[in-house]
Formats: structure tokens, C-alpha cells, sequence
């Protein structure tokens, strides 16, 4: 398989000078990554683990106050290697949609409330695709559709008269109407009910096994990432902190975090006590000292306050950084 | 007795539009269930079923166009607001977002002072920071983390709790918990649920679970229903009516919900309703245009309740 997105030890902070004083938050801290060309690579933690910054440093879409501190984005589309925060704008903005696209979390602040879906798409294929007139990039869009097996009446609607679930389909159709390399969905379904849930999250592996992409799927719910995750990143406090093949991490999770993320999760024919962990996610601002997780760990050693726990491998492709895992 | 609330054919239609285009949406059809002193009961449905209406009612925001509720024997769904303050007492109501539940430019236990004084359960401030610190002790806050502190400064799980220890403060016999668990992080959501298991435990107290999280259902209620625009479709006790569900929008929803297994993937399609609308309009059963199980009869006909192994389901499958 191939690497479609290499991302090495990023750092990427928000900045932010408030009355002269400035103050770092460390939302992504030394990550790194691979995307795998024709895999489902999902992306989980709690809110305000950085999941959603480290889609936008992904995604070239790094704007003040957020700024890439170390580390490098390359993008492999086959003639090798592009460095994408070294290439002008104009060459990110190519690859941006056409290589890489984006679904974001709210479907229905993406969709213009005045436009008809068919100028939407109109407006979005005409301006990533020079020189096509209204009629062929009508004729794309409705091609696009019944690819999809969505609806073509859709098109002659204004958002508002679509419901939550087909709103977010049309945006995903609407990201993946260029044929991206990668999808990047952040949280496609967290505002959804679960049989629409079930629909979006069916229509974005359809796309991802037909056109061969990648996906990179993050959410924080873990019967997602069961269902359709072929590889499975665990973020906490701006690091990842587990990854590995999905089996594997629900089998066998060796970070207490993960265990807990899985262990606490109710499941059907089973009604036996669960157990949260105690306490809850630090601030990215004010980062406890070692492994960002020891106040809240039942298995905390002295070493954790004072030592950032470095990754160990702990199978094939499991690696985990906890100093539990040492020898 | 051990009926505590009971809902008696509550219907509530909402008229929308002006004189020229008048649309009635029948947001709450003919609902009838009882919660027993003591209990969970979980009132499960997507959204846009009518779920939330029923709680309005319940808390007297909105009045039934038809239908009745009782509290311990009383009918609670036509009193004057006077009755309806000492009501509150009895019946407390937590809500999805607790950063909207405070004011965020107010002290948090400025409202747990105030509600005491208001309803006149202490008369001295001594024993007014007791009852608090016993309530929020009941729900694993520190009183010295919690005072003096405005909302933004609290995570939302603590403030979810927050909320619920203010609830408390008048002793309540029923809490109506509207979607609680919604915008809290995966991983402190069991110990929100959890405390409602204990709270049961502690004050006999009875929890109307309103949500769409049918996991979290499943784990924690005694009895649960399941509604479907407007309507409850099947109604028994949890274990029954989520691992043998009889109603097909049950197994729909049963299967839609992501277990958190991989072995467990999802090998079927769904179909989904392309228009909501068209619906809550339909003669005859609702779910009868998705319905894989769908006869003639359920395109005219709406069925009534049938009771099959203890669990109330509204098909006619099991005519």
C-alpha cells in the first residue's frame, strides 16, 4: 500500500498575545502520521485534544492565530514527494479539493442558505475546474449524485428544505466531486441520529472503496471507529498517544486512556458497572508536567510527573507511549 | 401505590403558518406510559419524535391539546402556575448544554442559595451551605472547588453534575433528564449515567432519561420506550426490548448503533427517509414507507398497542 499523506513530528500551536502577554496553546505536539492509500484511518479522542487541528495543518489550512511550529506535511500524489507548507499558496490551493478534501463538522453553515444546491456545485466546480460551462458542470454534479445514489431533485432544493442527514451527504458529495486522493471528515456525524448516522458513515466508505482514496475519519465515538476503521490513532492532550490496527487496539489497548475509552463504553447484553476515569481532559494551555495523562492514570509511577513517556512498539504496527510498556 | 407520573393518551399538535397556510404538525400522538417510584425510564427516539415535547409538557412549558398527566394521583396538566411552584419541587429538570443552564456572568452558587431560599427549605445561612455541600458530596464535587466560581470555569461534565446537584436541593421524587449526556466527552458520559444509578439508590429517586443514545439506555434504565414522529412504537422493559426488539424501526435502530467491536461491523444497507415531512403526514403506520415488513393493511390503517411477552408494541405484525 501506498503512502498517500506522511506528516513528521508536527508542532503546530495557536499563538495568542493578549494584552502584551503571550500565551502558547500546544493544541498538536509531535505527531506523526501515515496515511495509507485505500485505508480508513480514524482519529479518536475527547474535545479539545487538537483532532480538529491536526486535520487543518492536513488540510494546508493553517491560518493565524494557528502556526506551524516544527515538522513537515509532505503530500505523495505519485511524482513524489511535495513539501506543502514549502510550496507557494497558488500550488497548495491546486491540491487543495482535488487532492485533499475536506468535510467539515456543521453541514449546515457549509451550505450557502441562499443558493440552490446545483449553483453550489456550479460555483465549486467552475472555480477548481477552468473553463467548464454551467451545462457540464451540472451534468458533473448530477453524474456525481448517481454515483452516490443520491437523489437528483436534491439539486433544485435550498439547503433548508433538506434534512440534517441529506445536508450532510451533499456536503460529502460536494467534497468529493473532484475525485480526492484523501477525505478528511471531521466528526461527519456527531449531530446526526444513529440511523443517519449509519447512512453517512455507509456513503463515505462507498466512496473511499470505489475511488480507492484514503479517509481519514476523526470522531470520538468508538462504535464508529469499530465499524469502518482500518487503523486507529489515539489523541490525547495534543499528542497521539496509541496507535495501531483496529482489532488490535480493541483487543489489547495498552494505554490506560484507551482502556478506559474502550472498557467504559456500554454494550448491549451486558449491563455490568462502568467506570469513567477520574478527573477530567486537561487544558492545552496549562499542560500538566510528563505524561500529559498521569493526574487522571491508575497506574501512575513517580517517573510519570517528571518524564514525557517516549513511544514504544509494542506489535507490528502498535506502538503506544506509556512507560508501562518499557520492557 | 408505585405509580409516580402516569401519561394518559397525551397528544400535542403545533400549528405552524399564518392564516392563508396553516400546517398542523402532530408533534406528541396519543402517548401513554407510566414511571414507578424508584425507577428509570428511558424515552428513546431520534430526533425530531417528539421526545422533548413530552418533557415541555411534563414540566407544564407547553399544555397538551389533549391527554392527561398525573402525579401520584393528581392530575398535574391544567393547574394554576401557584400549584405549579410547589410542584417544582417534586419534579426537577436537567437539560443538554449546562453552559446554557447558568448564566455565564454569575456565580454558580449563587443559584443553589437562591433556589433554596426561594422555595423556603432553610432559614439560616449555617444550614443552607450543609444541605448544598451534601448535595454536590451526592454527585463528586468538592464544595470548596465549586464556590465562588463562574460556569466558563468548570468543564462540562462538572457542570453537568453541578446542574444535577442543584436539582437535588429541593429533594425531588422525579428528574427529567433532557438528552444530559449529549455534550459531554465520551469518556466522563458513564459517570454522569452512572450517578443517576446511584441517586435511585440514595433518594429513591425516579429518572425520566430522555435521550437518542440507545447504549447508554440499555445500561442504565429499568423500562424503556421507543418513539418513532410522535408515537410510541414499542414499550417494555430495557433488556427485552433492545435485545429482542419486535418492532421493525426497533431492529432498525438496534442494528444502526455502532457496537464498539470491530468483529461487529455493519454487513447491510440502510434506507433513509427522504423526506421527514412526508412522515409525520402519513396515514396508516409511520414507518410504513421504510418498513422492510410493510403489508396493505399498514399503508391504511394506523395499529393499535398489542402486548406481546410483556413488551407493548404498536404493529401489526403481532395482531
Amino acid at each position: 500500500m501506498k503512502t498517500l499523506i506522511e506528516v513528521k513530528k508536527i508542532k503546530a500551536y495557536y499563538v495568542l498575545e493578549i494584552f502584551g502577554r503571550q500565551r502558547t496553546v500546544r493544541a498538536v505536539d509531535g505527531v506523526s502520521l501515515d496515511v495509507l492509500e485505500g485505508s480508513v484511518h480514524g482519529i479518536a479522542g475527547e474535545s479539545g485534544c487538537g483532532k480538529t487541528t491536526l486535520l487543518k495543518v492536513l488540510f494546508a489550512a493553517v491560518e493565524p492565530p494557528l502556526r506551524m511550529v516544527d515538522g513537515k506535511v509532505y503530500y505523495l500524489n505519485g511524482t513524489g514527494a511535495i513539501d506543502l507548507y514549502a510550496i507557494d499558496e497558488s500550488e497548495r490551493k491546486k491540491l487543495r479539493w482535488s487532492f485533499a478534501s475536506y468535510v467539515p463538522q456543521g453541514s449546515m453553515s457549509v451550505l450557502n442558505p441562499v443558493l440552490k444546491i446545483k449553483d453550489t456545485f456550479r460555483d465549486f466546480i467552475s472555480s477548481h475546474l477552468k473553463g467548464r460551462s454551467k451545462i457540464e458542470a451540472y451534468e458533473m454534479a448530477k453524474e456525481h449524485l448517481k454515483e452516490l445514489g443520491l437523489p437528483f431533485k436534491i439539486l433544485d432544493a435550498y439547503p433548508h428544505q433538506l434534512s440534517g442527514g441529506m445536508r450532510q451527504r451533499v456536503t460529502i458529495a460536494l467534497a468529493t466531486v473532484l475525485k480526492p486522493k484523501v477525505i478528511i471528515a471531521d466528526e461527519p456525524t456527531t449531530a446526526l441520529d444513529v440511523v443517519t448516522q449509519r447512512g453517512v458513515i455507509q456513503l463515505l466508505k462507498d466512496i473511499q472503496s470505489r475511488q480507492g482514496s484514503a479517509l481519514v475519519l476523526v470522531t470520538h465515538d468508538m462504535g464508529v471507529h469499530a465499524n469502518i476503521s482500518d487503523m486507529l490513532s489515539v489523541m490525547y492532550a495534543g499528542k497521539i498517544i496509541e496507535e495501531g490496527r483496529t482489532e488490535e487496539l480493541f483487543e489489547d489497548p495498552r494505554h490506560p486512556y484507551t482502556q478506559y475509552l474502550i472498557k467504559s463504553l456500554p454494550r448491549f447484553g451486558d449491563r455490568s458497572k462502568r467506570e469513567s476515569p477520574p478527573g477530567s481532559p486537561p487544558s492545552l494551555f496549562n499542560l500538566p508536567e510528563g505524561c500529559a495523562f498521569h493526574p487522571r492514570c491508575p497506574f501512575k509511577m513517580t517517573r510519570c510527573e517528571k518524564e514525557e513517556p517516549v513511544i514504544f512498539n509494542v506489535g507490528e504496527s502498535h506502538k503506544v507511549a506509556c512507560w508501562l510498556a518499557e520492557g | 401505590m408505585t405509580e409516580l407520573l402516569r401519561v394518559l393518551n397525551l397528544t400535542k399538535v403545533f400549528t405552524i403558518g399564518g392564516i392563508f397556510s396553516r400546517a398542523k404538525i402532530i408533534a406528541v400522538n396519543d402517548v401513554s406510559f407510566e414511571i414507578k417510584k424508584a425507577e428509570i425510564f428511558t424515552l428513546a427516539g431520534e430526533s425530531g419524535c417528539g421526545k422533548t415535547t413530552i418533557a415541555k409538557i411534563l414540566l407544564g412549558f407547553e399544555h397538551p391539546t389533549a391527554g392527561l398527566v398525573e402525579y401520584k394521583g393528581r392530575r398535574i396538566d391544567n393547574i394554576k402556575a401557584s400549584e405549579r411552584f410547589s410542584l417544582r419541587k417534586e419534579i426537577q429538570a436537567i437539560f443538554q448544554n449546562p453552559f446554557s443552564t447558568f448564566n455565564p456572568l454569575r456565580k454558580v452558587d449563587r443559584y443553589f442559595f437562591e433556589a433554596l431560599r426561594n422555595f423556603g427549605i432553610v432559614e439560616e445561612e449555617r444550614e443552607a451551605v450543609r444541605i448544598v455541600k451534601e448535595k454536590l458530596e451526592a454527585v463528586g464535587v468538592a464544595y470548596e472547588e465549586f464556590c465562588e466560581k463562574y460556569p466558563s470555569e468548570f468543564s462540562g461534565g462538572q457542570l453537568q453534575r453541578i446542574s444535577i446537584a442543584r436539582a437535588l436541593l429541593t429533594n425531588p421524587s422525579l428528574l427529567i433528564a433532557d438528552e444530559p449526556v449529549s455534550m459531554v466527552d465520551a469518556s466522563l458520559r458513564m459517570s454522569i449515567v452512572n450517578l443517576f444509578k446511584d441517586l435511585r439508590e440514595k433518594f429513591d429517586l425516579s429518572v425520566l432519561y430522555i435521550t437518542h443514545d440507545l447504549a447508554t439506555a440499555y445500561y442504565v434504565s429499568d423500562r424503556m420506550a421507543i418513539m418513532f414522529r410522535g408515537e410510541i412504537v414499542e414499550l417494555g422493559p430495557a433488556e427485552k426490548v433492545l435485545q429482542e426488539p419486535k418492532h421493525p424501526y426497533t431492529r432498525l435502530l438496534r442494528d444502526s448503533v455502532p457496537e464498539p467491536d470491530p468483529s461487529k461491523r455493519w454487513t447491510s444497507k440502510v434506507l433513509l427517509a427522504e423526506q421527514e415531512h412526508e412522515e409525520y403526514l402519513r396515514t396508516g403506520c409511520k414507518f410504513a414507507g421504510r418498513c422492510p415488513s410493510a403489508m396493505e393493511i399498514c399503508k391504511r390503517e394506523s395499529p393499535i398497542h398489542y402486548d406481546v411477552d410483556g413488551v407493548r408494541v404498536k404493529c401489526f405484525l403481532y395482531r
